[in-house]
Parts: structure tokens; C-alpha cells; sequence
């Protein structure tokens, strides 16, 4: 059985994070995406949040393109402008 | 209900790199260690510290200690205290080994030696030629070092409170520290932690103003903290602000923008630094080029549908040019500006970067109130490290690579000094029920029903006061101006109501409790801003343009009771060697 999602306040505050740039891509990622999102792209977004910054970071500034294919389908969404 | 507790032998706030080297020292010495950071530990701000940490190892270059000393003197336009500077920049070199050896994968050199670059301000022979000083795992330092301290951390068994909130300290009649008040975000539980001694290294508090490169994070929960105990803040009107951020955003456009031959224009699309710099234009120094940018808004020549900010151009430069020389700037630019360069140019501002000011502390991380005779009186019980506290080691202006080596060195210090300080104190003193009261109000109060004003519009206007008047345009009629909305808007505070009264991360009242924060310490900023009669680094007026050392070679402090401003003298005398006289600061 699938468990289920975390609240969006819980969301929300794990899109806090040390680099200004992650606060804005991921919060805004947040505010205008996952609620249009499938519930597998969601728990997708959800593993998203448990990376590293730095690793994050240079997913969202194209510095390292993510292997797997449906990561980097969502970093794609977070890149348009925040 | 009964108010849950628990009991250490230290308590440290924040997570970042003062904070866990501090836990590191104490959870060595096997004495029980708490961390509470309000998020995850990595994601603290150290993270975002790419440029590495200064130490005169001379792998490079020939170097010493004793150099690197004059630099920051001098760096500091000699308001950093001289015996402070001495001992951090003779405690670099241990630190740095001591971080190599807990795993920081410094970047090397070809003969194994950990390789040193050239920053800004960095001279060998006391003024003389370029030296290499900043040591850096790429361009990931922070990253490095954060990761590197967490692990260790988990390894000696410190114990750690994710996503809590430290709300309140707990002081006894005598004001001994004796722990604090945390929430948990999760439940929204309250937690008393009750421990013989409290650090406090909650960074910085750039979120104060409305463009800023620090994280959301950085609200200046610890300062603030500090304040409501009665302890003041020091040189809180020394904060480091960046000419070209991105216009409403806050992040970092590099000054190799205009190195490169990136140049500023209004919405005229005149190059306008030719006005104010004729020979230096846009590589006139930071000061400069910031007011010259609020100058052009101010005047009504700013650029975009609300004229608030100004556009740097670089598309001349074409796109391989940009591609080969300012990697970054075009990926961040279209992100978070919604521009290519290469096309259309970059809205821009200035942006608060780094506080030089802080919780006033000795070298040994103690905190200490200041008194106007040069003496100082220790709070027992409480420590500060990092960007949220004030050494002070950068006085009026801060150097690369000086920032990471602060908190590293100043966290390792305060987390010897408290393992040595217990032998003497090893029992917890008493707390009242009063004080645990007094704290818990702080938190029941935004239990408050019915309607009022938000968060998010009381924060907002607050930031955008603090950018008009405690930003890079300091006179006397703005600043006077700003101290009066300031003082508006903490009023205002009382009328804020949260519409969502749930306790499972409520994420509202956490930001409830911030803005309660950076008001606080914006009073601090603005306030000792307008008294400081003179420029000095950081600190630039158009109405008082020169260092003034007769009349200003002092500290300023600031008491949250009754909004009052003292003085304290700069120590002028180091640890060992000889003074460095005030000189005027050219390179």
C-alpha cells in the first residue's frame, strides 16, 4: 500500500533551505506545480527534497544533469523561472 | 498540561558550522550535547559559503599569521578588536589542520598540500605583494565543511533537535542562562531544554531588508533572543551589501559581470556610472555603484513597471564570451530573473549580504556586556558564535574568506571554553516557574483569536522600510525617518493575528515568531546606523563622508530596553605584537 503524503506545511518547510536560490525554485515549484502533480510525480518531489543542497543546486542551475529520467523531467519544471 | 523537558550539559541553537564545531569539541569530551536547528543541519546556511577559509599556511605563497592579522586590521578599517583579530588569526592554522583531519576534502595542490587561492585584500609583508591564503574544497567549501562537522558530529553521538525553533531563553534572577524554550515544528509542541550552558550560533539576519542573498532561514532568531534577555547588540550598523543582486530577489551577480564589461543603464538606457564615477564607472568600489543604483531609483530613472531597480547589461558581450567567462550567471539569470543575457539585460539592486554586528563576546566565545570604561561583564551561562555574534573580528568591513574562518574558529574556541568553564559549574541551576512562564507567553501569544493584520504584510512593509532607510542611502533625515517607521510597525506587531491557529507544522506561526525577530534587530540596524556620525566601511554616508577616529573609533551598542545606544572602545591592543595605528584604507 502506498503511504501517504506528508502535509503541505511539512512541505513547505522542507523546501527551507541554506541557498536563497533553493528557497525560491523549490517553494515556488510547490505553490505552482504539486497540486497538479500525479501522486507518483509527488512522492517523486517529495524524494527530491531529501537531497543535498549543493546537489540540488546544481541540478536546478544545469551544472549536473540528473540520471534518473524522471528527475530530471521535474528539474526541468523548477527551472522556468521561479 | 505538563510541560515537557530535558536536561544537558550544553545546548547549542543553530546548526551551521559555529554551531556544530562548537558540538563537535563538547560531544568529544563526552559531555551530553543538544543542537536544536529549525531545519535539517546541513541545510543551514554554511552551505551556501563557496569561497573557502583563510589561514596563513604559506603553501603558495610565503605567509604568516602575523600578516594575515594586518590584513583584517586593516580589512576592518580598524574597528575589529585588535586582540580578537591576534587570536583568530593564529588559531586559523589549527583550525584548518584540525578540519583536514575530520575529513574536509580540501582541494590540493601537486605536492599533496592543501591549495590556497588569492582573494581580494590578501597581501604578503603587511601591505605588500598578492598573497594566497583561502583554502577551499572547489567551489563548495561550505558544503564541505557543513557535511564534513554533521557527520562527525553523528559519530560522537551528539544529540540532535531537527526542525525545532528556539523561541525564548531562560534566565535566572542573577540573568544566568539556564537553557531554553524550543518548539517543535512538527507538533507544535512546546520543549524546554534545561543545560548548564547555551550557545547561541544561529547566523545572520539578512532577511531583515527585502533584497538579500541570505537564505529565508536567516532571520536573526538568536540575536534577537539575546536582546529580549537584556543582553545588547554590537556594530549592528555594519552590514555588507552587494551592488547587483537580482532585482527582487536578492541573489548574487557576480562583480565579474563588470569586470568582463558588463555595465549599468536607467530606464533611459543611460550608462549612468559615468555621472558618478568618471573614471572608474562600473568597477567604482561597492559603496559606490549601490548608492549610485538606489540614487537613479530614488530619482525616478529607475527601470520595470514599479521604476525600482536598474539593468545590467551584458549582451554586447555576445554569447560566447558569456558562456566561456560568466558561467552561472546566464542559467541563474533566466531562473530567477525570467532574462537571458545574452538577449535582454539583467534587472538588478543591491543586496544585503553579511552582518558584521552581533551579540557582543570575548575572543573565547563568552558573551559579555559591554561598558562604555572598556570593561565587560560575562552572562553566565551563555555563549555566542558565528555570524550572530560580534568578536569583534571584522569591525566596519568583512573579508573574503574571513567568514567561514570566524565561525570555525570562534565555534571550536567557545566549545573549549565551556568544556573547561563546566569542570567548575557541573550542576544545573535552578529555573522558576515564572521564567518558564515568561517565555511560554512568548509563544501562547500568537494564540490570540479573531482578525488582524498578517504576517506576511507586516513583513513585507517591514523589509521594504528597512531597504529604503537602513540600506546602502544613509542620512540623517532617511535614517531618522526609518527609526520612526520601525518603531510604527513594532507596534503594529500587536495587531498581527494568525488565521491558521493548527499546531502540525504550522509553518505561519514559525514565521510569526521570525518577523518578531528581524523587527527586533532592524531596530538595532537602523538605529545604530543614524547615530554613527562618520563613514567607516561598511557604513557609508553621503552626509558624513570621512572616517572620523577622533570621535568614532568605537563600538556601538545597542539595548533593546528603552532603545539605547552605548559606546565601547575598540581594543587597539593585540595578544603579543604591536598595535596596527589607523591609516587610511586604500589598496
Amino acid at each position: 500500500m502506498e503511504s501517504e503524503l506528508p502535509p503541505l506545511g511539512q512541505l513547505r518547510w522542507q523546501c527551507r533551505r541554506g541557498m536563497l536560490e533553493l528557497d525560491y525554485v523549490l517553494i515556488g515549484f510547490l505553490d505552482r506545480h504539486y497540486a497538479g502533480l500525479s501522486p507518483e510525480d509527488q512522492r517523486l518531489f517529495i524524494r527530491i527534497l531529501d537531497f543535498e543542497d549543493q546537489l540540488l543546486l546544481d541540478w536546478v542551475m544545469g551544472n549536473v544533469v540528473p540520471s534518473d529520467a524522471n528527475i530530471r523531467r521535474l528539474v526541468a519544471l523548477m527551472q522556468m523561472r521561479t | 498540561m505538563t510541560l515537557a523537558r530535558r536536561r544537558f550539559d550544553a545546548l547549542i541553537i543553530g546548526a551551521g558550522g559555529a554551531g556544530l564545531n562548537a558540538a563537535l569539541q563538547l560531544a568529544n569530551a563526552n559531555l551530553r550535547v543538544a543542537v536544536v536547528s529549525k531545519v535539517f543541519p546541513t541545510r543551514s546556511h554554511t552551505v551556501a559559503a563557496q569561497g573557502g577559509v583563510n589561514a596563513a599556511l604559506a603553501n603558495v605563497f610565503e605567509d604568516n599569521w602575523h600578516w594575515h592579522m594586518f590584513d583584517t586590521v586593516k580589512g576592518s578599517d580598524y574597528l575589529g578588536d585588535q586582540d580578537a583579530i591576534e587570536f583568530m588569526c593564529r588559531e586559523a592554522i589549527p583550525t584548518v589542520y584540525e578540519l583536514e583531519h575530520n575529513g574536509v576534502p580540501f582541494s590540493r595542490l601537486d605536492n599533496g598540500k592543501i591549495y590556497q587561492r588569492a582573494f581580494g585584500g590578501q597581501s604578503q609583508n603587511f601591505g605588500g605583494a598578492q598573497a594566497a591564503r583561502t583554502c577551499a574544497a572547489a567551489d563548495r567549501t561550505g558544503h564541505a565543511i557543513l557535511h564534513t562537522l554533521y557527520q562527525q558530529n553523528i559519530r560522537a553521538r551528539t544529540h540532535f533537535f531537527d526542525e525545532y525553533f528556539g523561541i525564548e531563553l531562560i534566565r535566572d534572577e542573577e540573568g544566568a542562562i539556564l537553557g531554553a524554550l524550543t518548539l517543535e515544528i512538527e507538533t507544535g509542541e512546546p520543549l524546554l531544554i534545561e543545560a548548564k550552558t547555551t550557545l547561541l550560533a544561529t547566523g545572520g539576519g539578512g532577511q531583515v531588508f527585502r533584497t538579500t542573498s541570505n537564505a529565508h532561514i536567516n532571520t536573526g532568531d538568536g540575536m534577537a533572543m539575546a536582546l529580549r534577555a537584556g543582553v545588547p547588540l554590537m556594530d549592528m550598523e555594519f552590514f555588507q551589501f552587494h551592488p547587483t543582486g537580482i532585482a527582487g530577489r536578492g541573489m548574487l551577480i557576480t562583480e565579474g559581470v563588470r569586470g568582463e564589461g558588463g555595465y549599468l543603464i536607467n530606464k533611459d538606457g543611460e550608462r549612468f556610472m559615468e555621472r558618478y564615477a568618471p573614471n572608474a564607472k562600473d568597477l567604482a568600489s561597492r559603496d559606490v555603484v549601490s548608492r549610485a543604483i538606489v540614487t537613479e531609483v530614488k530619482e525616478g530613472r529607475g527601470c520595470g513597471p514599479n521604476a525600482d531597480h536598474v539593468l545590467l547589461k551584458v549582451d554586447h558581450l555576445g554569447e560566447d564570451i558569456i558562456a566561456k567567462r560568466l558561467p552561472g550567471i546566464r542559467e541563474s539569470s533566466k531562473i530567477f530573473a525570467g532574462v537571458d543575457p545574452a538577449v535582454e539585460p539583467i534587472p538588478v539592486f543591491p543586496t544585503a549580504h553579511y552582518m558584521m554586528g552581533g551579540i557582543p563576546t570575548d575572543r573565547l566565545g563568552q558573551v559579555v556586556i559591554p561598558a562604555a570604561d572598556g570593561s565587560e561583564q560575562i552572562v553566565p551561562g551563555l555563549y555566542a558564535a558565528g555570524e550572530c555574534a560580534c568578536v569583534s573580528v571584522h569591525g566596519a568591513n568583512r573579508l573574503g574568506g574571513n567568514s567561514l574562518l570566524d565561525i570555525l574558529v570562534f565555534g571550536r574556541a567557545a566549545g573549549q571554553q565551556i568544556i573547561n568553564n563546566l569542570k567548575d559549574s557541573p550542576e544545573h541551576r535552578p529555573m522558576s516557574e515564572a521564567a518558564i512562564d515568561q517565555a511560554m507567553a512568548k509563544l501562547t501569544r500568537w494564540e490570540q483569536p479573531g482578525e488582524g493584520i498578517s504576517v506576511r504584510e507586516l513583513r513585507d512593509e517591514f523589509r521594504k522600510v528597512m531597504e529604503d532607510h537602513a540600506g546602502v542611502f544613509r542620512t540623517d533625515e532617511i535614517m531618522a525617518e526609518g527609526v520612526e517607521k520601525v518603531k510604527a510597525l513594532r507596534e503594529k506587531l500587536k495587531d498581527v493575528r494568525l488565521g491558521d491557529q493548527s499546531k502540525v507544522f504550522n509553518t505561519a506561526r514559525i514565521e510569526a515568531l521570525e518577523l518578531e525577530n528581524l523587527i527586533d534587530i532592524g531596530m538595532a540596524i537602523v538605529l545604530s546606523a543614524l547615530e554613527r556620525k562618520e563613514s567607516r566601511g561598511a557604513h557609508s554616508r553621503p552626509d558624513y563622508t570621512e572616517r572620523d577616529d577622533v570621535n568614532w573609533l568605537k563600538h556601538s551598542v545597542y539595548f533593546k530596553e528603552g532603545d539605547r545606544l552605548d559606546y565601547k572602545p575598540v581594543q587597539t591592543k593585540p595578544l603579543t605584537v604591536e598595535t596596527f595605528p589607523p591609516k587610511p584604507r586604500v589598496y
